[in-house]
């Protein structure tokens, strides 16, 4: 006892230090948050989360009343740019809904099964993990609005995360791609290569497992792959920041986020993805010659002006000239193009009651049947040309299913 | 060796100070509250450790090796609830930093911005590299050091912890 007393701080100190490493070795032997950890962390989190919605609101609110209200000077100004840029719009998207028809024509073609995100929920950010080590956001939308752990969450320029864990009817914990415990595949659009996008511990994303002897471009645009079976296939990641040779033979690939992941306010998460045959209603017939043309090998494609150097080249462009209104062009012009609709989708929420989301987001190619892989492996053109994706998984042409998270 | 102490203390005698208990328990709980809360809007005060702070705070001003122990570990292990990595890694951390908060403010007198500015550098440094240990030697990730960024995240630390003290100053309650 005297002894005790003569050392009661070192023996403290100890059996507190001792106690936490002991905690802190059987979750690490564990892997899991179970037990009472999760139910300390249950009690933490929800003391915090009133206040912390609280502060949001009163923020957002008072926020509303500024710029509603008092912040009005630049709005006519501001009114006139944006109809000009309306406009402008108006013609792009003319042109980009020719280019979806030709894109979903040759889906149909290649027997694709496009995932559509069927319905998201869009959730406000109360609160962060407070620390640089960890990459966590807090979400005021929890098991009552549907979210379940493992649920992607997107932002309208590409993906944030996903759900890590929900801790009860309204709140919930999303761990960003840049967490190094994170983990996306992920493509890159033009070379077609596929890696997996993680977290650094200083908060940056990077591309991992390309090998050495690949070619990667900076400025070249990242989507999800779907192979993690988390995330659909086709959503923006970002660009390439930066390349340089790593170790172990695998390129350094440094990534620029789609989304600016500090500055997260307003997220959506997917509650459930859609799996269906495209929409090829009122595109036309599909011909014998366009299915003919996906399996004849690749055709160069040629400058405008320019004559074609023999009698096969200059037929397939001008079959395709001929075909109706929508019809399917030979494969090595529309592919690419087939590829760039799947590749960046445009997410465009329409809100219904509930705060429930049901997203109308452009077709987004999920697996292709064997029959079309095969045609596709017929066809196959050069590795910089797009190609549909290999299938992950493949069913039968003309099932139809949601798959809730 | 009371001698000694005198004279490191410019010749005055140590002040312990204690905090009410509203204080003790709700500091902690608004300060970490806050540091979730604000990067959401102003994403570079994720710089600030607010539980480090208030961990030397308590532990300096209290001068008792086993409340700044024990004041380092509920602070670290509340900050360790808002994470996803395993609990105890801030609680260990902020242990060892709340012990030799106390033994130092035992020693000198820490009440002047110079020594508070010191003092927190100096933790904030133990601190991480504590943290590191943990990270890489226990649990097996991966650690990475910018010896740039992290002094200037210590001086940023050190600065709002020579204002917050001084905020701080009013909730203290002479022994």
């Amino acid at each position: 006892m005297n002894l005790f007393s003569r050392h009661k701080n070192t023996v403290v100190l100890t059996a507190v230090l001792m106690a936490q490493l002991l905690a802190l070795a059987v979750q690490v032997k564990r892997q899991t948050a179970e037990g009472p950890v999760r139910v300390i962390r249950l009690v933490v989190v929800h003391t915090l989360a009133p206040f912390e919605r609280l502060l949001i609101y009163t923020g957002e609110s008072t926020r509303a009343v500024w710029s509603d209200y008092i912040d009005l000077r630049s709005v006519r100004k501001e009114n006139a740019r944006l109809k000009a840029e309306a406009g402008e719009m108006r013609l792009e998207r003319a042109r980009e809904q020719e280019d979806a028809r030709q894109a979903r024509r040759i889906q149909a073609l290649l027997g694709f099964k496009e995932q559509w995100i069927d319905t998201t929920v869009a959730a406000q950010v109360i609160a962060t993990s407070g620390t640089e080590t960890s990459r966590l956001l807090e979400l005021d939308k929890g098991e009552k609005d549907g979210i379940k752990v493992d649920m992607p969450v997107i932002t309208p320029d590409g993906v944030a995360g996903k759900i890590l864990a929900v801790y009860g009817d309204h709140l919930s914990q999303v761990l960003l791609i840049n967490d190094p415990t994170s983990g996306v595949g992920a493509t890159l659009v033009n070379s077609r290569l596929q890696g997996i996008v993680k977290g650094t511990p200083t908060g940056e994303v990077a591309l991992n497992y390309i090998m050495g002897d690949e070619s990667v471009q900076p400025g070249e645009a990242l989507v999800t792959s779907g192979g993690d079976r988390v995330f659909p296939r086709g959503l923006p990641l970002g660009k390439v920041a930066s390349v340089s040779m790593g170790r172990n033979l695998f390129l350094n690939v440094k990534v620029k986020p789609a989304v600016d992941l500090d500055r997260l306010e307003e997220v959506l998460v997917i509650t459930a993805q859609k799996q269906r045959d495209p929409d090829t209603a009122g595109l036309g017939p599909i011909r014998a010659s366009d299915i003919l043309s996906q399996h004849l090998p690749g055709v160069p494609q040629t400058a405008p002006g320019t004559q074609p150097q023999n009698g096969a080249q200059a037929q397939l462009p001008a079959a395709a000239s001929n075909a109706p209104q929508g019809a399917v062009p030979a494969a090595p012009k529309a592919a690419p193009s087939a590829t760039q609709q799947s590749a960046a989708p445009k997410i465009t929420p329409s809100t219904t009651p509930g705060g429930t989301h049901s997203a109308s987001h452009s077709a987004v190619p999920n697996s292709v049947p064997r029959a079309a892989g095969s045609a596709t492996q017929t066809a196959t053109p050069p590795k910089h040309q797009s190609v549909p994706p290999k299938p992950l998984s493949a069913k039968p042409a003309g099932s139809e299913g949601t798959r809730p998270q | 060796m009371k001698d000694m102490r005198l004279s490191y203390t410019s010749g005055e005698q140590v002040e312990v100070y204690r905090f009410s208990w509203p204080v003790s328990v709700g500091l902690p709980l608004l300060m970490v509250g806050l540091q979730a809360f604000m990067p959401v809007r102003l994403p570079f005060l994720r710089i600030f450790d607010f539980g480090l702070l208030l961990t030397i705070f308590f532990a300096v001003s209290r001068r008792s090796q086993v409340s700044g122990l024990l004041t380092g570990a509920a602070i670290g292990l509340l900050q360790d609830c808002l994470t996803h990595t395993p609990f105890g890694v801030f609680g260990i951390a902020k242990t060892l930093v709340g012990y030799g908060a106390s033994s130092i403010g035992i020693k000198i007198d820490v009440e002047n911005p110079g020594s508070r500015f010191l003092l927190t550098f100096v933790f904030y440094a133990v601190h991480l590299a504590v943290f590191m240990a943990i990270e890489r030697w226990l649990m097996g990730q991966p650690v990475h050091f910018n010896l740039g960024h992290e002094a200037g995240v210590a001086v940023a630390n050190s600065v709002m912890a020579v204002f917050l003290f001084a905020m701080l100053n009013r909730f203290k309650i002479r022994d």
